[in-house]
């Protein structure tokens, strides 16, 4: 037997395969393509500044750089950076359940870079609460402790966030593997797939519910027209079309910079994929407005709207509900993919809107200091973002990303760019 | 909302609480038959004094208040809690009796079913069983969700602090616990603010009314409001002249979250069969298609 030859050769292996592997890693660290362009000057600039307000932030407290205050403890790194920032996010989930529980395989091509999104997402996203928890250290208390707060629904959002972020890795991780050529490792985790997936879902109802559960516990501090029961059912709904709209948007970025790159079949479909999710929008968008007009009138509210309050309430549902209903269905009839895109963007903005209505604006409109965020505030969202972007780009040009199917793994050259550039998030990474 | 959803998530939810840990719990200062402590703050008695703020201030270790507690400009603008004054006092006009205006004490009110404790995730807030509702500083992650919560703002935070809390009364729980009462009871020489079990206060508070109907409004602020709380307060004129929130229900702000909360392991339960259930479907669909597409 060779067992004493094996006992001898192992550490050497494992020594040389760990050697090729750090090497692997370090080459791919190396930046790809041109440093010194434009987008990478400004979000350079944007997240280097940005590093040293954090730093000043944790060094001299929240109220040194913030405008949060005893009346408004919940700002925009809260309001936007993570509320908003997580109901785009929810493109992941409803692309995995058309996927891989329905299985409707059109939109298998756009799948993995939109749970790329999705994760990149929460790992900043909701990574920036960090920055805004007064003790960050303890953020493990909840999690490890012998201090449970099971009455609280931000208990169950934190560990949910935690959770759905281990699933969207286990949905992401075969293209890790297949960039680690770790054959075994990918067999195994793409085995895993449904049940992160179904598991996934599952979470990400409850989470994204519960983002807008927290604010039931306020019922005296949200004006009337924003507070309802239904907040949760409502948050629920519309991060179904924030996340297909956000992948509209993402893919029109992405997509017009490879489209000379990209397969046949994957060009052949892209106007297909992106009419269908429009429709999906619209059906989201529908139950929406239907759930608000119930709301409206079991609230019994109506006088309200005749007050400035009230005019903002309508430029909210008239202007990012409704219109955003009619321009996807005239979209979809003429099978206008521009419109679509426009829309989609339309409709981002509406939901940008909604969430700092709840979370901000609408927070205590009685109150005679609102709160306005600090330019300080803002350029750290800023630097987030453009941090997001970085990673994003710097996985996209490493990893098979836009690979369709495991199985067509020859196809893949075709459709892959890799080590190419993306040219917006293009350059260096 | 219809009460019968309510009651069917409730049902629902306790069912697959059986199945489930992590599954939402009463919060533990509903269980009824505790005597809670408390106290009452009688609005005609206080000649605003402020010695309760300075035995508070003593007592929990606070800076040097703004206006030192010896002036009366303090009372010029309405003051609110902060992280360095769990009590403060302000003076509101009297329209029955112009000359003696009416001092309020402005603190946390130990809510029955408080707000914070239910919103807090570390159980850094904490009802206890005595009834004062506490802050255990080490468990606390900075969030501020209590501060949301709160129907009456009072936890306040150390925004100037890297190193910030929460900060609010919690009732002089040290003492409490060694038999004492709160340093502000002991130091009111008006007997303004009282010390007692909520049932024993209630009742006094209740004599005081019956005893003098046309001196004081008929109702005790804090028996019903949001669920009843730990301090209550009786007064000469409207509570809604002397700054306090009137509109905030009788409904207990635990009860706000827990429907959303017994939804969550019917959830948990449903959502997997469910989508399981489709897939399957969705595979059966798909073999057939590919199927007819071969014949
Ligand atoms: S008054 Fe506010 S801080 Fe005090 S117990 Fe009630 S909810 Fe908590
Ligand atoms: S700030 Fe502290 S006490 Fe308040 S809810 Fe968060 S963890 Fe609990």
């Amino acid at each position: 037997m060779k067992r004493k030859g094996n006992d001898i050769e192992r550490p050497r292996k494992v020594l040389q395969g760990v050697r090729d592997f750090v090497r692997f890693i370090a080459s791919e660290m190396k930046p790809k393509g041109k440093i010194w362009t434009p987008f990478n000057v400004i979000s350079g600039t944007i997240i280097a500044v940005g590093i040293v307000l954090i730093a000043i932030r944790f060094y001299m407290g929240l109220g040194a750089v913030t405008n949060l205050s005893q009346d408004y403890p919940w700002g925009i790194w809260i309001g936007f950076d993570v509320i908003t920032g997580v109901a785009f996010a929810g493109g992941a989930y409803v692309l995995t359940f058309v996927v891989h529980i329905m299985k409707f395989e059109k939109y298998e091509p756009i799948v993995r870079v939109t749970v790329l999104n999705g994760f990149l997402a929460y790992v900043f996203y909701a990574g920036a609460l960090l920055l805004d928890l007064g003790r960050p250290w303890n953020v493990v208390n909840p999690i490890i402790g012998n201090s449970f707060g099971l009455s609280s629904v931000l208990f169950l959002v934190a560990w949910h966030f935690l959770l759905y972020m281990i699933c969207e890795f286990i949905e992401f991780s075969p293209a890790i593997a297949e960039w680690l050529n770790w054959e075994k490792t990918r067999r195994i985790v793409e085995k895993m797939t449904i049940g992160a997936v179904i598991f996934g879902i599952t979470l990400s109802t409850l989470h994204q519910s519960g983002l807008g559960a927290l604010f039931l516990l306020a019922p005296a501090k949200i004006h009337p027209l924003w507070y309802s029961y239904y907040i949760p059912v409502l948050f629920f709904v519309s991060s179904i079309f924030a996340g297909l709209s956000m992948v509209i948007i993402e893919s029109t970025f992405t997509h017009r910079i490879f489209h000379h790159r990209i397969g046949n079949r994957l060009r052949a479909s892209h106007d297909d994929i992106l009419l269908g999710l429009a429709k999906g929008c619209i059906g989201a968008l529908f139950a929406y407005l239907f759930l608000k007009v119930i709301e409206l009138v079991h609230g019994g509210h109506w006088g309200l709207l005749a007050t400035p309050m009230g005019y903002w309430y309508l430029v909210e549902i008239v202007g990012f509900v409704v219109l955003p209903i009619f321009l996807f269905g005239a979209a979809i009839k003429r099978r206008n993919v521009r419109l679509v895109q426009f829309t989609s963007f339309f409709t981002a903005i509406g939901v940008v809107l909604n969430r700092l209505n709840v979370s901000i604006i609408a927070f205590k409109w009685y109150a005679p200091v609102r709160y306005y965020p600090s330019w300080i505030e803002i350029w750290v969202t800023l630097a987030v973002i453009s941090m997001e972007l970085w990673v994003f780009r710097w996985v996209i040009n490493r990893m098979p990303v836009f690979k369709e199917h495991p199985a067509a793994k020859e196809a893949m050259d075709d459709i892959t760019p890799v080590g190419e550039v993306v040219r917006w998030k293009a350059s260096a990474s | 909302m219809s009460v019968n959803r309510r009651d069917f998530l409730k049902i629902a939810g306790m069912a697959g609480s059986s199945l489930l840990a992590g599954a939402p719990g009463r919060s533990e200062a509903a269980v009824a038959g505790v005597e809670f402590y408390g106290l009452l703050i009688d609005t005609t008695k206080c000649i605003g004094c402020r010695s309760c703020e300075e035995a508070c201030n003593e007592q929990n270790g606070l800076p040097e208040p703004e206006v030192p507690f010896d002036r009366e400009s303090v009372f010029e603008t309405k003051r609110d809690t902060s992280p360095g004054a769990y009590t403060v006092l302000n003076r509101f006009p009297n329209e029955k009796d112009p000359d003696n205006p009416v001092f309020v004490r402005r603190q946390c009110l130990h809510c029955c079913q408080p707000a914070c404790a239910s919103a807090c995730l570390t159980k850094a807030m904490e009802k206890t069983k005595e009834g004062p509702v506490i802050y255990n500083k080490d468990r606390c992650m900075g969030c501020r969700y209590c501060m949301i919560a709160c129907p009456q703002d009072i936890p306040k935070f150390e925004y100037g602090s890297a190193f910030p809390y929460i900060r609010k009364c919690i009732f002089c729980y040290d003492r409490l616990k060694a038999g004492e009462r709160p340093a502000c009871v002991d130091a009111c020489p008006e007997d303004a603010t009282i010390f007692g079990t909520r049932r024993e206060l209630l009742e006094i508070a209740r004599t005081r009314i019956y005893e003098n109907p046309d001196k004081y409004v008929h109702h005790i602020y804090g028996e019903h409001e949001v669920g009843g709380s730990g301090t209550m307060y009786l007064s000469a004129v409207p509570f809604e002249q002397l700054g306090f929130r009137t509109d905030l229900g009788t409904t207990p702000y635990p009860e706000h979250t827990s429907g959303f909360l017994y939804g969550v392991p019917l959830v948990f339960v449903l959502w997997p069969s469910i989508l399981i259930g489709l897939n399957y479907l969705a595979e059966d669909r798909n073999k057939e298609k590919n199927h007819e597409e071969e014949g």
